[in-house]
């Protein structure tokens, strides 16, 4: 899966680089300074306790929030100030903490909305689903039928998303991510509220989204052992600072981050 | 279509080579991917499977070699037992839901050399096992998802085998030799080994030859008149006999359409989708579709519900009536039937996916009467069917119009059925297993000399031919008279009776029958508070005058049953008495899946019954008990006897025995 017009990676180059980022909301500081990169078709964890800055982060990343101060550079191109669509239009698509799909619409349909992003033909065609918007659609849909075969949901096709269980919601969430055929893969906490069984498909899902279609994945994720099983590089935030970044091992091991998730006596 | 075939034609490759001859541009086999139901003719199975099995001969496979197939009803898994079969050599389907353990004993009984497998989970957990079948050479896999990155010395995906068969076939010598080894079957060779799965021990492998698949494919299509317009949906275990005959042989053999499902859970939209006309379920379907409609029904507006309701009331009294074209039903009930067809009956089974079905199958354990008798009312032609791996399925069926919710219906055609002295039900037919597999042991425990293969069920015919199951032929016993002793068969008849909670009946090397009952507290406390009795305990209910004489209807009613039916009378019950306690898993006498457990309850009961073979009229009797609490006490009683009046035995008349 790939997006056209931007220079190729390969494999381990920087595809998304955050640099000195810092975030304020008139007094507070949502983020201060922070650096890391994420690199072309690696598992990226994002994690901190509460309210360290995570999805304040993944916002600045997909273009909700502009950082007050420093840069972040996406495909080698140094960002300007954009909106969400833009950065989708660009490769970067996303699932939210708390599920937002459109709830009375069919799993399918659902899917079908990430695809309008790649729909090229007028509106006046798309209105009567004819001529070039039918041969489109036609093509959108059998992208979104592998997808739907990939993430084994074919029995949800026509169920409308509201009537499904959380884990499955989660599920129509990332294949609308995925129907984006995004570059980067921003998943804000997707195994939340989930039971062993649902987190360990999320979990097959992620790889093998990582590596059959080689996309670059950043996730939050507060379940440890999902995060260090996944990810090739965790980033470790604390209120709005970056304290640790590192192979899992590594972070595992750092002090500061022990300190941070257990307490510190004073 | 069926009667076609001729006797040239004696093997399932043959047969798929005649089709792709005689009808060759007829779909075969469909198959949902992608949203999308992808099809293939006759022809193109027939050239896939030819090269399919080229591409095996490549990977070693050879006559009499095996091959096993593990995965969900897949078209390239379906073909690989036709090609497995074009070489002569012994597809081996096994339960895609058995654990690595299971998998790797039936493997290596079997000595397969190949596996073809659907996806990653069984590619996973054969890898996962194979130290322990050191003859399995290659793994073939269906779907390549997840397996990128395997070690692919061994393993293979299926399409890659049959493009190399492909290749291999474009030389006319290769062609030749191929087509050569599809000549060289004979119908008396080995067509398939189906491991049945057993409640004790291990699995044994049940070995079908050709004609004996082909034989009993051809009873139902026969039977049922299946053609090739028929169309079937195939999502039964692939392993299971039932799938092996329905969705396989006899689609082949009639050269009707197989519908493969996209997955496990999309099949009732599926079978909407594809218009099945030919059905099979196991019980527990039609009960789980059944409920899910009375529950959604509940959700709907009252209007709909009242409607609903209200009609299928309707056909609960002229519903089956009408499908089994009875004549007196008046003029007004079939008005409102069809009225009730165009506002409930058809949308509900086009809800099911049944709107085409000629038949349906139920099969494996006994359906539920009111279950089968409600999809009968609403115009979907069920029924019932005996059958056993060992005898490629078949053994009894239910003709048209000679349905009936309690019995298994007459012996199929071509099948002899004969009844054992202790009530074993016995059958003989072209279509039964040469033997199990490297188990001579077993093959003459239940083969006998002249061909009947033991059922292992005890039953016995009606009045009208049908064949009624009444237990498995080890727990029914004899009576010293030499009388037939069903237990559960009897106390299944007192337990209908909602006042009788739990029986326990003895009768097996004794002169009669008598029984333990235990009273239903909540239905029996009911009845108390209706008539008046007053009672202080469990104990003082249970030995009241009054329920004694309401039991004892019951108890006389059974007997006036057994009577009537063919070797049954014997098994009367004599002499009955009412528990003083209730049968409890925590003293140790029911399971805890509340099965009772004879041989301790006669033990700690022992001196009840000795009262109830001596003819003393009460007994007493004190039992430890365990409370709840784990407190352990004594209860005392004094238990009564009654003595019952049996109802003369109906002379054996000559009933259907032999019956073809």
């Amino acid at each position: 899966m790939r997006a056209p017009d931007h220079p190729i990676l390969a494999k381990g180059d920087v595809l998304l680089a955050v640099e000195n980022v810092s975030l304020g909301f008139g007094g507070v500081k949502a983020l201060t300074d922070v650096s890391f990169d994420i690199r072309k078709s690696e598992i990226r964890a994002i994690i901190g306790p509460n309210g360290a800055g995570k999805t304040s982060m993944l916002n600045c990343i997909n273009g909700f929030y502009y950082p007050t101060e420093g840069s972040i550079t996406f495909q080698g191109l140094k960002r300007p100030k954009m909106r969400p669509y833009e950065a989708a239009r660009g490769g970067i698509a996303r699932t939210f903490q708390n599920v937002a799909l459109f709830k009375s619409m069919s799993t399918l349909d659902n899917i079908m909305a990430g695809r309008s992003i790649k729909m090229r033909s007028n509106f006046f065609w798309q209105l009567f689903r004819h001529g070039p918007a039918m041969r489109e659609e036609v093509e959108h849909r059998k992208v979104v039928e592998e997808i739907i075969d990939f993430l084994e949901i074919q029995h949800i096709r026509k169920t409308p998303v509201g009537r499904l269980p959380y884990g499955l919601q989660k599920r129509v969430e990332l294949a609308r991510a995925l129907a984006m055929e995004p570059e980067l893969l921003l998943l804000d906490e997707p195994m939340a509220g989930m039971n062993l069984e649902e987190k360990e498909d999320m979990s097959r899902f992620i790889i093998e989204v990582n590596q059959q279609f080689g996309t670059t994945i950043a996730l939050i994720e507060h379940d440890m052992g999902v995060v260090m099983d996944l990810s090739d590089r965790v980033v470790v935030l604390e209120y709005g600072r970056k304290i640790a970044d590192g192979t899992p091992d590594e972070v595992k091991r750092d002090q500061r981050v022990i300190d941070a998730y257990l307490g510190v006596a004073h | 279509m069926a009667t076609a075939a001729d006797s040239r034609e004696d093997t399932f490759p043959k047969l798929l080579a005649r089709n792709a001859r005689v009808r060759p541009d007829r779909t075969a086999f469909r198959h949902k991917d992608l949203g999308i139901w992808q099809s293939w003719t006759w022809k193109e199975v027939h050239e896939i499977v030819r090269a399919y099995a080229a591409g095996l001969q490549a990977l070693g496979l050879q006559r009499g070699g095996k091959i096993a197939i593990v995965g969900y009803n897949r078209p390239y898994l379906y073909w690989t037992i036709a090609a497995a079969q074009w070489l002569g050599a012994v597809p081996i389907p096994v339960y895609a839901d058995s654990v690595a353990e299971e998998m790797a004993y039936v493997l290596a009984h079997a000595e397969v050399t190949l596996a073809a497998v659907q996806d990653q989970e069984q590619v996973d957990k054969i890898l996962s096992v194979s130290d322990q079948m050191p003859q399995l050479a290659h793994v073939l896999y269906d779907e390549d998802k997840g397996l990128r990155d395997y070690d692919h010395s061994r393993l293979h995906s299926i399409v890659s085998v049959i493009e190399e068969g492909r290749a291999r076939l474009a030389e006319p010598q290769a062609m030749a030799a191929v087509e050569g080894e599809l000549q060289a079957g004979k119908g008396s060779d080995l067509a398939i080994i189906l491991y049945t799965s057993g409640t004790t021990g291990r699995p044994k492998g049940v070995m079908l030859t050709s004609n004996a698949v082909i034989a009993a494919a051809r009873i139902g299509c026969d039977f049922d008149k299946l053609d090739e317009t028929d169309e079937i949906l195939a999502y039964l275990p692939i392993a299971w006999v039932g799938d092996h005959i329905f969705s396989y042989a006899q689609a082949i053999l009639a050269g009707m359409c197989v519908n493969c499902p996209e997955s496990p859970e999309t099949v009732a939209e599926d079978r909407r989708e594809i218009g099945a006309t030919y059905i099979f379920a196991p019980p527990r379907i039609f009960e789980s579709m059944l409920t899910l409609t009375m529950v959604r029904i509940e959700d709907a507006s009252a209007l709909k519900r009242g409607m609903f309701h209200f009609f299928i009331r309707h056909a609960n009294k002229v519903g089956e009536r009408i499908l089994n074209r009875e004549a007196g039903i008046g003029l007004w009930d079939r008005f409102l039937w069809h009225v009730g067809n165009v506002l409930v009956y058809a949308p509900l089974r086009n809800r099911f996916g049944m709107t085409r079905v000629r038949t349906g199958y139920t099969a494996g354990e006994a359906i539920g009467p009111e279950i089968f008798r409600f999809y009968r009312s609403i115009g979907v032609n069920l029924k019932q069917l005996y059958g056993q791996t060992e005898a490629g399925v078949y053994i009894t069926m239910q003709p048209d119009g000679e349905i009936r919710a309690d019995t298994v219906g007459r012996p199929a055609p071509g099948i002899e059925i004969r009844i054992a002295e202790n009530g074993e039900v016995l059958y003989r037919s072209p279509g039964v297993f040469t033997g199990y597999y490297k188990d001579e042991e077993k093959t003459t425990e239940t083969k006998t000399p002249d061909g009947f293969v033991h059922s292992g069920d005890a039953g016995f015919f009606d009045q009208t031919g049908h064949l009624k199951i009444i237990d498995r032929a080890k727990d029914v016993g004899k009576m010293r008279d030499g009388a037939l002793f069903p237990p559960k068969y009897i106390e299944n008849k007192l337990k209908f009776y909602p006042n009788i909670k739990e029986t326990v009946c003895f009768g097996d090397g004794r002169d009669y029958v008598a029984c333990f009952i235990n009273i239903d507290l909540v239905a029996v406390s009911n009845w108390a508070e209706r008539n008046g009795v007053v009672y202080a305990s469990y104990q003082e209910l249970a030995g009241h005058p009054l329920v004694y004489d309401m039991i004892e209807k019951h108890v006389d009613e059974v007997n006036r049953s057994l009577a009537s039916e063919p070797r049954m009378g014997g098994a009367q019950i004599k002499r009955f008495l009412i528990l003083h306690k209730e049968l409890d898993a925590d003293d140790g006498e029911l399971t805890r899946t509340q099965k009772v457990r004879r041989g301790f309850i006669a033990d700690r009961y022992a001196p009840l019954i000795q009262a109830l073979y001596s003819g003393a009229t009460e007994a007493d009797i004190s039992t430890e008990v365990t409370f709840e609490d784990g407190r352990k006490g004594v209860i005392s009683a004094r238990v009564k006897i009654r003595d019952m009046d049996l109802y003369p035995i109906e002379p054996a008349t000559s009933l259907p025995e032999a019956a073809e």
